[in-house]
């Protein structure tokens, strides 16, 4: 990658009690480019996460992210008093230059992510997938040098996932902003990523860079050796007895 | 319908001379002395200075019980210093205050009024500051990863996550209003429905005593009602439907 990073981690330590759970974790994440974090449950995968978001002041190590940063949960964390198009103009309400207006940028955010005519709509009355978007929304609407995204689909049915895959790669690449995107989900990283990573032992074990063309689909070739090669990394053993159709 | 059906087995007993109508006036005579009392004013200025009495101490209540759940909710200090107190209050029967109220406040409107504030207060306070207490941390959280002034969390996250404790309160404030004016108005008065009630006990007037308690009940109703309202204009989020628009 060219561009210079903008995110750059050194020797970052996190422990919860007699647990280290981050333990001197070295990465870097250019400009634009979309990295994707895998790790077993407990890996510390989203305690990296929520350092980068702000939310963990407790680790040590040198941390260097950008300022414009917006972060999308497994959650979707809307506030359920608010109609979707005020929860996207949320990330907006403090600060920032009133023009175009607030309502419109945030409708242009919605209409980004196809929910254009959901803007009056509350978000209990949003499917999964659908919350998940103007979650998306609301981060996009900030314009983030970094996109965090904390398993964010793993809570989505396999067809809604597929569909918000490809939202998120036509986002990614239209905006080209810097991506981590934390996942278990092998198949996800490497459909989405240009680097894959794994974080094991609190430290990063695989640093990988997916050379596949996109557009990308399971069974490309070099797909399943990326895959193999992951999940060896993940201790995982793909043969549970049953074909997968190659 | 369950006031309706109490309604007419009052109406069958009276009739019918199960009830006697010098202890137990039927429905009728309780209506026409209604009646006579608003022909002559005097229900309206009893009223008037029930109401009166209810909705002031129900609005310092309001504000006062949410001004210290809000403080308690959002600082440790203040909730070190407060809630235990608070809770302590709770167990005490308010009405246990008012031979203190009047030697402290003698026997105007103050020690009504403050009598009703109590009351209200402590439920808008039990509730409200549990509700602040149980906002959802992931919600918190993310307004944070927002940079959202601290201002903007209480007002767009945490007191709109509380409103549904905050009206539970109010509901139990309500009916703790008009229990507390019972009391109030047991205080030397001569103006409010307690005053009426008093009165007609003295005079054996048993159907003014019937209307003062269908008055109460009618308070009740309409108290109970207005929860209800105001639960439909600010929860509408809560069934994600709102009319077809």
């Amino acid at each position: 990658m060219s561009s210079p990073p903008v995110v750059r981690i050194r020797g970052l330590r996190r422990a919860f009690g007699t647990q280290q759970v981050l333990d001197g974790v070295d990465l870097d994440i250019a400009g634009g480019e979309f990295v994707a974090m895998l790790g077993r449950s407990g890996s510390g995968k989203s305690t990296l996460l929520r350092v980068l978001a702000g939310l963990d002041g407790q680790a040590t190590g040198s941390v260097v992210v950008p300022r414009s940063r917006a972060v999308v949960f497994q959650n979707p964390r809307l506030l359920p008093w608010r109609r979707a198009l005020a929860n996207v103009a949320f990330a907006l309400r403090d600060g920032g230059p009133d023009t175009p207006s607030r309502a419109a940028r945030a409708r242009a955010a919605l209409d980004e992510v196809g929910l254009a005519d959901k803007a009056r709509a509350w978000p209990l009355s949003l499917s999964g997938g659908e919350a998940q978007r103007v979650s998306l929304a609301r981060a996009l609407v900030r314009e983030p040098d970094l996109l965090l995204l904390d398993e964010p689909f793993g809570a989505l049915d396999a067809l809604t996932r597929l569909k918000m895959y490809r939202l998120l790669h036509e986002l990614w690449a239209r905006r080209h902003m810097a991506v981590l995107h934390v996942t278990h989900d092998v198949d996800e990283a490497i459909l989405l990523a240009d680097r894959v990573v794994v974080l094991s032992d609190g430290r990063i074990s695989l640093n990988h860079a997916v050379e596949l063309p996109f557009p990308r689909s399971r069974g490309d070739d070099g797909f399943d050796d990326l895959r193999r090669t992951l999940l060896a990394e993940l201790g995982v053993e793909e043969e549970v007895g049953h074909d997968r159709t190659r | 319908m369950g006031p309706a059906l109490i309604l007419a087995v009052w109406t069958i007993g009276s009739a019918s001379g199960l009830l006697n109508p010098d202890l137990f006036p039927p429905p009728a005579q309780v209506a026409s002395t209604a009646w006579r009392l608003l022909g002559e004013g005097q229900l309206a200025t009893h009223v008037g200075a029930s109401l009166t009495r209810v909705l002031t101490g129900t609005i310092l209540g309001v504000l006062v019980g949410v001004g210290l759940a809000i403080a308690a909710g959002l600082t440790r200090t203040v909730e070190d210093l407060l809630d235990w107190t608070m809770q302590i209050l709770k167990a005490v029967p308010n009405f246990a205050l008012t031979p203190l109220l009047i030697i402290w406040m003698g026997i105007g409107e103050g020690p009504k009024i403050v009598l009703i504030t109590t009351g209200v207060a402590i439920a808008i306070y039990i509730n409200t500051y549990s509700g602040i207490r149980g906002v959802d941390q992931q919600l918190v959280e993310m307004a944070q990863t927002l940079d959202a002034r601290r201002f903007t969390l209480i007002r767009q996250v945490i007191l709109p996550g509380a409103m549904p404790n905050f009206l539970v309160g109010l509901r139990l404030g309500l009916s703790s209003a008009w229990l507390s004016l019972i009391f109030a108005e047991m205080i030397n008065t001569t103006e409010g429905i307690g005053y009426l009630m008093s009165r007609a006990q003295t005079n054996l007037q048993f159907d003014v005593s019937l209307l003062v308690i269908v008055i109460y009940a009618i308070a009740g109703l309409l108290s109970y009602t207005l929860v209800r309202v105001l639960e439909r204009l600010l929860l509408s989020w809560r069934n994600g439907f709102d009319g077809v628009e």
